[in-house]
């Protein structure tokens, strides 16, 4: 695998609101990473922390306060789509176009060749398991499988970078295990460079090849955790020592920090003996 | 078995539809002949289907039928071309939604018709005051349902399209149309119908010609079973207008 950085963010602060507004909200603060081409990257953090945040300013979908981000060593300053194809959480496709009519829609807005699309559907579709489904609107299918959908429609833009913004933050566990399993499977196929924002320390730990722990908002990367681990990674990986000393890892990380974002947004509203409770 | 279960159930439904109809026919029926009720006040249904059949027969009602098709047809596309743009164009920023949707939405609760003796005064007895009016009427429910239909677009799919590269016009068509266009739909049908009203109205109030003209003339007269064949013959024209409209909306609604 080359070594060359695919994505450098540059002490990146975000804020939501004017700076003299009383109500608007640091959500970023000097936050820096260099994501290396052919990585998988989980950026993860308690609630709020701006991790959705980050993602969405390296796609150049939202201009960030202060610092800078550079993808293949150009600045962003809007959205690239030859380079990043985005998943997003939910509700992403076109409700009136049927799952293939979505995957084809993305490729129509980069002027892609009709006999060149039909061929990048139809493997896109099959990489997910979605053949069958072509013709199905997304309402008449599965939350898993809406996902799977807009994981094929951003497959077929064949762009080197993919970020995913909780993309399977909406389902069930057992879906939601399965999933990461295919994801991991389909990614050691492909060198694609993947940021992928997760509340879940099991998917992250399962995911990715290196950690980003966000401290509380404003947040910034308080820690790198790097997991030395081959895709495509086996179910037995889960259960495996390894598996468990790295989620331990990310777990006392985090709760440090999420005890913290508890404290801020929820002590008004508590007794003073409980939050005394709380902190000892 | 589930789609016969449906078409019997459809089925029921229009037989209790037709019965009803039998009913109020036999109704009618009882009142004239049993229950003494004057024929100046409500003719003998018999006598009155054969007046209808005479006036579809005959060829009649062609002149009127046509100016009040061809008012609103005018009407109705000048209100949909002015609440089509103006829908849009206030859809496009959300200070003008603020400033404008509550603005049209009180206009429109405002019975319009109330200014038809200022639409002669400026539009004269003919056409143009009846044109004017329906336009004007159902100008409303068009613009509103635009700019609701443009301006409360779900922004995840405007935010995906734009990461997938959309460009402006990419975005207004493959995005943003298809994502208003059932609301869009639905506030012209109701324009429509409400233009349809409005003209039939304002016939029946100031006019030169035209069906609502032509029932109060046959009233002022006191032709009453003429009248209510016309009347007939009204109810069937806005059914059937009311037909085509629905059906063209759900043919547009599947070819988004």
């Amino acid at each position: 695998m080359t070594r060359e950085i695919a994505i450098r963010i540059n002490s990146v602060s975000h804020r939501f609101g004017e700076t003299d507004d009383a109500r608007g909200v640091r959500a970023l603060r000097d936050a820096s990473l260099e994501i290396m081409r052919g990585e998988l990257v989980c950026l993860i953090g308690p609630s709020g922390c701006g991790k959705s945040t980050l993602l969405s300013i390296m796609g150049g979908l939202m201009t960030p306060t202060a610092g800078d981000v550079e993808v293949l060593g150009r600045r962003v300053v809007a959205p690239m789509p030859r380079e990043i194809a985005f998943v997003f959480q939910e509700n992403a496709l076109f409700p009136w176009n049927t799952v293939i009519e979505n995957v084809n829609l993305g490729m129509v807005f980069q002027g892609v060749p009709r006999a060149e699309r039909e061929t990048r559907a139809s493997r896109a579709l099959e990489a997910v398991g979605l053949t069958d489904f072509a013709q199905h609107y997304p309402a008449q299918l599965s939350g898993g499988m809406r996902q799977r959908a807009a994981l094929a429609r951003a497959l077929s833009l064949e762009t080197g970078m993919l970020l995913m913004d909780e993309p399977f933050g909406a389902l069930d566990e057992q879906t939601r295990m399965i999933l990461g399993e295919d994801l991991s499977v389909l990614l050691s196929r492909t060198d694609k460079t993947i940021v992928f924002v997760t509340h879940s320390l099991g998917e992250a730990t399962f995911l990715a090849d290196r950690v980003a722990v966000f401290s509380a908002r404003p947040g910034s990367i308080k820690e790198l955790i790097a997991i030395d681990e081959p895709h495509p990674r086996k179910p037995e990986f889960v259960t495996s020592a390894k598996f468990t000393a790295i989620r331990n890892r990310l777990y006392a990380l985090l709760h440090e920090e999420i005890r913290k974002t508890m404290a801020e947004t929820e002590a008004p509203a508590r007794p003073d003996s409980f939050k005394r409770e709380a902190h000892r | 078995m589930n789609a016969s279960t449906e078409r019997r159930q459809r089925l029921a439904s229009r037989g209790v539809q037709a019965a009803f109809l039998i009913v109020l026919i036999a109704l009618w029926y009882v009142a004239t002949t049993r229950w003494r009720v004057s024929p100046l006040l409500l003719p003998n249904p018999v006598p009155v289907l054969s007046d209808f059949w005479e006036v579809l027969t005959t060829g009649e009602f062609i002149d009127d039928l046509r100016v009040t098709l061809s008012e609103l047809a005018a009407a109705f596309v000048i209100a949909a071309c002015g609440g089509l743009i103006v829908g849009y164009l206030v859809s496009r920023s959300h200070y003008r939604i603020r400033v404008f949707e509550p603005l049209f939405a009180a206009v429109y609760s405002v019975p319009i018709i109330l200014f038809l003796p200022l639409y002669v005064l400026f539009f004269g007895l003919g056409p143009a005051s009846k044109i004017a009016l329906g336009a004007s009427i159902s100008f409303f429910p068009i613009a509103l349902s635009t700019i609701a239909g443009f301006g409360y677009v779900e922004r995840m799919l405007v935010i995906a399209a734009r990461s997938m590269g959309a460009s402006d016009y990419q975005l207004f068509r493959y995005v943003l149309v298809p994502a208003a266009l059932p609301i869009i739909l639905t506030g012209m049908r109701i324009g429509f119908t409400v233009a349809l009203l409005s003209i039939i109205g304002s016939e029946t109030i100031a006019s030169l010609a035209g069906l609502g003209h032509r029932i109060v003339h046959l009233a002022e007269a006191m032709e009453m079973t003429r009248m209510f064949a016309y009347i007939i013959f009204v109810v069937a024209i806005a059914a059937i207008l009311n037909a085509l409209v629905s059906a063209l909306e759900a043919r547009v609604r599947r070819a988004r």
